[in-house]
């Protein structure tokens, strides 16, 4: 097999990148289709220029039974053979290849962009003077007498953030949805190189302002592994404790929308206010209902103290209290379940080959959980066991979300009752040069990876995030395959993905 | 029926009494912060420093800092060793003008109302449509908020629309990112005259964390006239309220 030669690393265990082998493009091809049809995921496929006429892939794989994730790199200059067609969920890493790099993955499928931007490599991109417009591209379409199209977006109804959808429609009957994004790029990727400064953490805590806690989480993480600094166990069961907040606030609140979307009121209105109960925690402990300034490199920003344990304990019991009363509804109302039940339905195979995570997968019973497979911090002692249900429909990706929020309330209950003593931060000694590391953790929606490699100055080098709804998008659209139109907001809010940390 | 309506009783009633009551903020809430150069140390420039987006600008040891800017952070603060520069609890953040944002010791100049004309269009109802033009979701969830049984805005009048045409103004969050510009253009243009603006959270006011990125715009007034500046990373929603209530007249 192939795939011998590639190196083998644990969620954050940082490297020297040289020690990353670097195959020739075939062997590099084979081994990230081998590895998919064995059951592994990419978590991130990306390129770094390695030198002015070529760039360097890197394919993370994860390997989620053994916890294990395996890299390969292989140089490239403007055009490789792709690897879509022979492992679809390469799909999107490839379009972002081509659009960053400028680098053509030859018989891609679906080549089209994904943000709208220039490339970043110089000299290659003659077109640098022509502005690009976003959704400005060929979508897929269907013909025929009565198939018509509805185009919706940027600008959206309600208070959410842009992004373009086009539905091929036969009748009330969705044949196929496309969605097209990059309006909130603002470049975060790229004001990360040469890093860290004043402004890196703040780039993080707005990377998607609902997952403040995940991404500040996955970057400390990372910058604390490739400066081989260790963090207190305190600090760490502090952003635990904060990282189950976060969930429960965007849980809870899913299931308050979900409700809202179906007309079900009851839900929608208790929920609403649930949510913010939960955010209100979050800033007893920082001050800031999103939890900013709180994950910090080497520790945490705000320290817990009896008094604030206690309340949060009452807290804690009486939402859950408000929110079981609130979902219970939602189960016992023949009407609710009606619209929950079969709408948007995913299969497991689907959600393989496409690489879904988080809730999506793990409602059609694929069970994936960075907690449960790749712990880092905290959960490394202290293990949430996966939430999963059967029928990858709407129903199901709301009962998963009512499930977490009861296990996330158990562990910040057990994590409260056993903080150990400490410190809550370290000062963190300066990334060490020429080095590689993976950083994962599972956000509220699901897997957030970041990728990290330093220079020989020990700054960054190149940064590589991937939002859990960079893999979802895809699965929302094929949700909608012969779906009525008129479900499209429920199975959207089902997903409740993220624009901007697919933007970036 | 009987078990929403039990389900009902449970949760009680939860709208705060704002704006008549006291508005209860935690402890460790970050809000306008207060500036005191008597009590900076000469030569000292270590807020100025410090801070990630250059908020803070001290001359001839006087400071300022704009609010327009302010992450609220309070790595300046922390940094500081005189206590010249203190976040304190207060949440009134909103202005009228960019120049009111800029704290330098003097009582601040809250958000005055619209003028007569206007309040007499708005005042008691206002219909807003908002445009999220890069914002992380942050400064959009905490808008949404006011909508929730908490904040219950229907009671002022305010209401979210779902189309421009259907709007008197906009709000605004998010530093305007290049691929934003046109669509946010666009509605404005498609909201009838008379219209307001509204740039919520510090992104929209100033471009934020993103200030100076080749892919944004520095925020809304790059591109259209603002009536109302709300800052905050992301703002509390009580200031969003406050701000909206200061502009319609109904917050003196």
């Amino acid at each position: 097999m192939p795939a011998a030669n590639a190196i083998s690393l644990y969620n954050c265990q940082a490297v020297d990148t040289k020690r990353i082998p670097v195959a020739g493009i075939t062997e590099f091809r084979n081994f990230v289709i081998e590895a998919a049809k064995s059951g592994k995921r990419i978590v991130s496929l990306f390129a770094s220029p390695s030198s002015p006429q070529q760039v360097r892939l890197f394919a993370v794989l994860a390997d989620d039974n053994a916890g294990n994730l395996s890299v390969l790199s292989s140089d490239v200059s403007d055009k490789y053979p792709s690897l879509t067609p022979d492992c679809p969920q390469a799909h999107l890493f490839e379009r972002e290849i081509a659009e960053q790099w400028d680098v053509v993955p030859q018989g891609h499928p679906w080549l089209k962009p994904v943000r709208f931007h220039h490339s970043y490599s110089t000299g290659r991109d003659n077109k640098k003077e022509e502005p690009i417009l976003p959704s400005v591209m060929d979508f897929f379409k269907v013909e025929g007498e009565e198939i018509h199209e509805v185009a919706v977006g940027p600008v959206h109804a309600g208070i959410i953030e842009p992004g373009h959808f086009r539905f091929q429609c036969f009748g009330e009957n969705v044949l196929n949805l496309e969605i097209s994004l990059g309006y909130q790029h603002r470049g975060v990727e790229r004001a990360m190189i040469g890093g860290p400064d004043k402004r890196t953490l703040h780039y993080m805590e707005t990377l998607a302002g609902d997952t403040s806690i995940g991404h500040t989480t996955a970057y400390c993480q990372l910058a604390e592994s490739l400066s081989g600094s260790n963090v207190s166990p305190r600090a760490q069961s502090l952003r635990g404790i904060a990282l189950e907040l976060e969930r429960l606030a965007n849980h809870t609140g899913d299931l308050g929308a979900l409700a809202g979307d179906i007309g079900y009121l009851p839900t929608s209105s208790f929920c609403g206010r649930i949510r913010g109960d939960f955010l209100n925690m979050t800033a007893l402990i920082c001050g800031s209902r999103f939890g900013r300034g709180l994950v910090i490199p080497g520790g945490v920003g705000f320290d817990v103290n009896k008094q604030h344990s206690d309340t949060l304990t009452e807290k804690l019991a009486r939402a859950l209290k408000d929110v079981n009363v609130a979902a219970d509804l939602l189960w016992n109302t023949s009407s609710v379940l009606a619209r929950f039940e079969e709408t948007g339905v995913v299969q497991p195979e689907i959600c393989k080959e496409l690489g879904l995570v988080g809730i999506p997968a793990r409602a059609s019973g694929v069970e994936i959980d960075c907690r449960f497979n790749f712990p880092a911090g905290i959960y490394r002692f202290a293990q949430i066991p996966i939430s999963g249900w059967h029928t990858g429909d709407v129903f199901a990706r709301a009962y998963v979300r009512w499930l977490e929020v009861q296990r996330s309330i158990d562990f910040i209950n057990d994590q409260l009752n056993t903080l150990p003593e400490g410190q809550i931060k370290t000062n963190i000694k300066p990334a060490l040069p020429g080095k590689f590391c993976v950083s994962l953790v599972e956000g509220w929606r699901g897997e957030i990876c970041h990728v990290g490699l330093t220079g020989p100055d020990g700054r960054l080098s190149h940064y590589k995030i991937v939002d859990p709804s960079f893999h979802n998008w895809t699965g929302l659209a094929m949700a909608m395959r012969n779906q009525q139109i008129s479900d499209f907001p429920l199975c959207n809010k089902s997903f409740n993905l993220s624009y901007c940390g697919y933007d970036l | 029926m009987i078990k929403p309506l039990l389900a009902r009783l449970q949760q009680k009633h939860r709208t705060v009494s704002f704006p008549k009551g006291t508005p209860v903020l935690p402890e460790r809430f970050r809000g306008r912060p207060v500036v005191d150069s008597s009590k900076c140390a000469t030569g000292c420039k270590l807020c100025v420093d410090s801070c990630p987006i250059g908020a803070i600008k001290k001359e001839k040891n006087a400071l300022s800092i704009d609010l327009g800017k302010c992450l609220f952070c309070a790595q300046c603060e922390g940094n500081c060793s005189c206590g010249a520069i203190k976040f304190s609890r207060e949440y009134r953040l909103a202005a009228r003008t960019k120049k009111d944002l800029l704290l330098n010791g003097q009582e601040m100049k809250l958000a005055e109302a619209l003028d007569k004309r206007m309040k007499k269009l708005f005042g008691r109802s206002l219909k807003l449509r908002q445009v999220s033009a890069g914002g992380c979701n942050a400064c959009e969830a905490d808008t949404n908020v006011l909508g929730t049984v908490v904040y219950d805005l229907g009671r002022f009048g305010v209401q979210f629309v779902a189309s421009p045409r259907h709007a008197d103004g906009l709000l605004i969050t998010g530093p305007v990112t290049e691929n934003m510009k046109l669509a946010l253009e666009k509605t404005y243009d498609a909201v009838p005259d008379p219209k307001i603006t509204i740039a919520v959270g510090t992104c929209a006011i100033s471009g934020g964390p993103y200030i100076d990125l080749p892919r944004v715009n520095n925020g809304a007034d790059k591109i259209i006239p603002v009536d109302l500046y709300i800052p905050g990373c992301p703002p509390h929603p009580l200031t969003i309220l406050d701000g909206l209530l200061r502009l319609l007249g109904r917050i003196k």
